[in-house]
């Protein structure tokens, strides 16, 4: 066969024997067999890159799918969740009217790739996901994992992932409220760039993905079709990078433009709003091959398509080329015959391309004609539903028995005042305490003028409804180096963690979805750390009561035989009825009390201050009670109702010397702190044990506040007073650091070390 | 005077929001035959009169390269106006 011929389903016919590179394009043997069983006859060059695409990992789950089960299995049942897992986005309710979809999704090797624009569209990604769902998008939120902050490939790739995240949130006037970024040398050559997008919906504008109604049109909406990332999904996503990649094997990037996804967003909101649109799905990282396949494979199960209409940007674009891209800024729209005309006059009106592509049949197959020859007919539910399932090989890896005895706990700790005076400073001048302004300052947390907490509160919060005042709580948190010691635990720290943040504002927790970043799942360790991770959240979302709504996996984030830390990153959404009650940040007024909820254990294995100050990362994580997280976001929910805290924070990383001097720097309060009688100093500011949570209580409410702790069972302990007159963090006799000491070491490390 | 110019452009195959962008305006101008506008950019270095043309080359390469250039969506060319001349 000459390159230059078209391969249609009767050449395949005619040319069985045909060799096929489908080893190339990272189809296994035993799948390349069933292909050809599927087809009975041997897939055309179109069909070959659709099967490589959809059952790459990326987009077929093939190893994770047996695992991720659980979360269906073990969800707890709610009348609040409208879609699930499964849709482009998982949809709960806030009330009888709204409803809100939200995900985190992750763009880890593009953005390794090409930093800004790998970053750029990851968020582009995840926003046209929310308009899928029939949501308005309102908000982003970014989780990034760099290597180490003094690393010359970070000053490439963290400067170029801020840009991109900023540039296409910004662009398309979307706030950012908030996120985490954490430096791990784990995460060297491979950063991890989880973006997560919220939107809101009238509950009836629930959108579908299925292409039903026999003879109903297919309408491709948004840019043109080009040269994008060809192939971006089957090598870019499914592939380990090598040590020695060099230029001009570099898999081809996708650039997005901002401007043309707002468009979208309003001319797909028009459309659902008039009721114009059956189906409708947005083209990710598999493009058109993905949409289509998914669209008829969900709705009758039979569609055509004539390739030759989708507009290209690019010429001599082959099929396969056309079918594979992932161009950006892309929707295809299922839409009545009667109501084409409409569809398309509006999208011209938005200066959007929008192009009948085809139809939806009743032959149960989906068939591409271009100019008139098939190269595609399949069942579309073989591409979308039947991907290979692995179950793949899990085996504990061996070292954990010996990172479980190597605690923490022994190593030589600051044993003066005045070192431990030190240690609050250096911790708070570390990496991943330190100050993310350099960052989040790029980005707009204000854009709408409904974001009522963004960075740095312990979770973003926005106003649905300005009539009613309700509200939107988000948090996104993960913390690698617990999941390296214990997946099953890290992960529960994880989704504790998220919950716990979102309560600290006063929201109720109501809804999770989850970014999975491991490395390769062929290797039986990592598969082993996914089951466990897996299996804690779903164990962990059961006891909470919140059920897992969707996410994304991203297997292969190694560097030849390095694995990233396991990574759960979890997203939380709570509701809060009026956000003029959230509780912010900060030590509220002169007086008030300063109290810590929660009990301190001697817990330091995989804590901030073990990995600063002394590069360690062994022994067993802290424990996990999600009883106690539950009677603890109750108390908080409550307290904010009744207007009964003036200030809370949540202890994570770092533990209280964190939790104080970022409540210092953020109030301009001093904390007057004596620690209780008999608790080792040390061990109470930087144990890093779950569950706690800074309060500031009004003068006048201690007592309340106690009897509300103690009716939950929840131990409260004093700590001391904020004071307008105290200068910065004074702890009574030990140590005092002035506001300015405090500060100078908090802030202006990034960009100091980024050279800005 | 080594003067060095360096032009920069997207890959083919890459998306430039701004050349749609005017493309899209072109026929608010009346203009309507044109195909497709790529946009780029110039930039003009001056090196020190002193330097040697194998010098100022292997140092625009390296500019071009590391600087003015993402070579992972963009290429570009390096050119010494007037050499033919000198």
């Amino acid at each position: 066969m000459s390159s230059n011929m078209l391969d249609t389903v009767g050449v395949a016919d005619a040319t069985p024997d045909e060799k096929q590179p489908y080893a190339e394009l990272g189809l296994a043997d035993d799948e390349y067999t069933r292909i050809r069983e599927i087809l009975g006859r041997r897939p055309t060059q179109s069909e070959l890159a659709m099967y490589s695409i959809m059952w790459s990992e990326h987009c077929s789950y093939k190893s994770s799918k047996v695992h991720l089960r659980q979360f269906g299995q073990k969800n707890p049942k709610t009348p609040r969740l409208l879609a699930g897992i499964g849709e482009n986005a998982g949809v709960v309710a806030i009330d009888d009217h709204l409803a809100v979809t939200f995900k985190v999704e992750s763009h880890n090797h593009p953005s390794f790739v090409e930093p800004k624009q790998g970053a750029a569209t990851g968020v582009g990604g995840i926003i046209r996901d929310i308009i899928a769902m029939g949501a308005r998008p309102v908000a982003v939120m970014d989780s990034l994992r760099f290597g180490e902050l003094d690393h010359p490939d970070t000053a490439r790739v963290l400067p170029g992932v801020v840009e991109g995240v900023g540039h296409y949130g910004n662009c398309v006037g979307l706030p950012n409220i908030g996120g985490e970024t954490v430096f791990d040398p784990c995460y060297q050559g491979n950063p991890l760039v989880n973006a997560l997008s919220v939107g809101v919906l009238p509950r009836e504008r629930l959108q579908t993905m299925q292409a039903s109604g026999i003879g109903n049109v297919v309408v491709l909406l948004g840019a043109k079709t080009g040269r994008d990332g060809i192939g971006g999904v089957s090598v870019l996503a499914s592939a380990t990078f090598d040590e020695d990649d060099d230029s001009d094997s570099r898999p081809s990037v996708q650039v997005g433009d901002p401007f043309t996804e707002k468009l979208l967003i309003e001319c797909c909101l028009e459309l659902f709003d008039a009721g114009l649109v059956v189906g409708i799905q947005d083209l990710g990282g598999a493009g058109l091959t993905c949409a289509l396949s998914e669209t008829a494979a969900a709705g009758e199960g039979g569609m055509h398509v004539d390739l030759e209409l989708v507009p290209l940007r690019a010429g001599g674009m082959e099929p396969h080329d056309i079918l594979a891209s992932e161009s950006q800024e892309r929707m295809l729209a299922i839409v009545a015959p009667a109501n084409v005309e409409q569809v398309l006059a509006r999208a011209r009106r938005w200066g959007l391309l929008a192009t009948a592509i085809g139809e939806v049949t009743d032959t149960g197959r989906l068939i591409v004609d271009y100019h008139g020859q098939t190269v595609v007919d399949v069942p579309p539910e073989s591409l979308a539903d039947e991907g290979p399932v692995y179950h793949r090989p899990i085996a504990e890896p061996n070292d954990l028995g010996l990172i479980a005895v190597d605690r923490a706990e022994t190593l030589p700790r600051p044993s003066t005042d005045e070192d431990i005076r030190q240690t609050v400073l250096d911790m708070a001048a570390s990496p991943n305490l330190c100050d993310k302004s350099w960052i989040t300052e790029q980005y707009d947390s204000s854009v709408f003028g409904n974001t009522v907490l963004g960075a740095p509160h312990d979770a973003g919060l926005v106003r649905l409804d300005e009539r009613t005042g309700v509200g939107i709580a988000i948090s996104l948190d993960g913390n690698g180096r617990y999941a390296r010691l214990d997946p099953y635990i890290g992960a529960q720290l994880s989704l504790a963690e998220a919950y716990r943040n979102v309560a600290v504002t006063g929201a109720t927790p109501i809804a999770v979805s989850d970014c999975l970043n491991f490395g390769s799942p062929e290797d039986p360790h990592v598969m082993w750390q996914f089951e466990r991770a897996v299996t804690g959240i779903a164990d962990g979302c059961r006891e909470l009561g919140i059920p897992v709504t969707g996410g994304n996996v991203s297997f292969y984030n190694q560097t030849g035989r390095e694995a990233i830390h396991p990574t759960p990153v979890i997203g939380v959404l709570g509701v809060i009825d009026d956000v003029a009650r959230r509780i912010p940040l900060g030590l509220g007024s002169t007086g008030d009390t300063i109290a810590l909820i929660g009990a301190t254990a001697e817990e330091l294995s995989g804590s901030e201050w073990a990995w600063a100050m002394h590069r360690h990362l062994g022994g067993v994580p802290p424990k996990v009670d999600l009883g106690h997280e539950m009677r603890l976001a109750d108390l908080l929910s409550r307290l904010a109702g009744t207007e009964q805290l003036s200030a809370a924070h949540d202890l994570s990383a770092g533990g209280l010397a964190q939790a104080l001097v970022e409540a210092v720097c953020h109030s301009g309060m001093g904390a007057n702190i004596l620690l209780p009688e008999g608790a080792d100093p040390f061990t109470y500011l930087f144990s890093e044990s779950s569950g706690r949570v800074l309060v500031v209580i009004p003068r006048g409410q201690e007592l309340a506040v106690r009897s509300a702790c103690e009716q939950r069972g929840l131990l409260i302990t004093p700590l001391g007073v904020a004071d307008a007159s105290t200068d910065g963090l004074h702890v009574r006799d030990r140590f005092d650091i002035g506001r300015a000491e405090l500060e100078a070491a908090w802030k202006g490390r990034i960009g100091a070390v980024l050279g800005e | 005077m080594a003067r060095v110019v360096v032009d920069v452009m997207l890959k083919s195959e890459i998306l430039d929001p701004q050349g749609e962008a005017v493309l899209g305006a072109l026929p608010r101008l009346g203009v309507n035959n044109v195909k497709s506008v790529r946009i780029g950019k110039r930039v003009e270095i001056e090196f020190d009169d002193a330097e040697t043309a194998a010098a100022v080359e292997e140092q625009s390469q390296i500019i071009a390269d590391r600087l003015l250039a993402n070579p992972v969506i963009e290429n570009f060319t390096v050119s010494v106006p007037g050499e033919d001349a000198a």
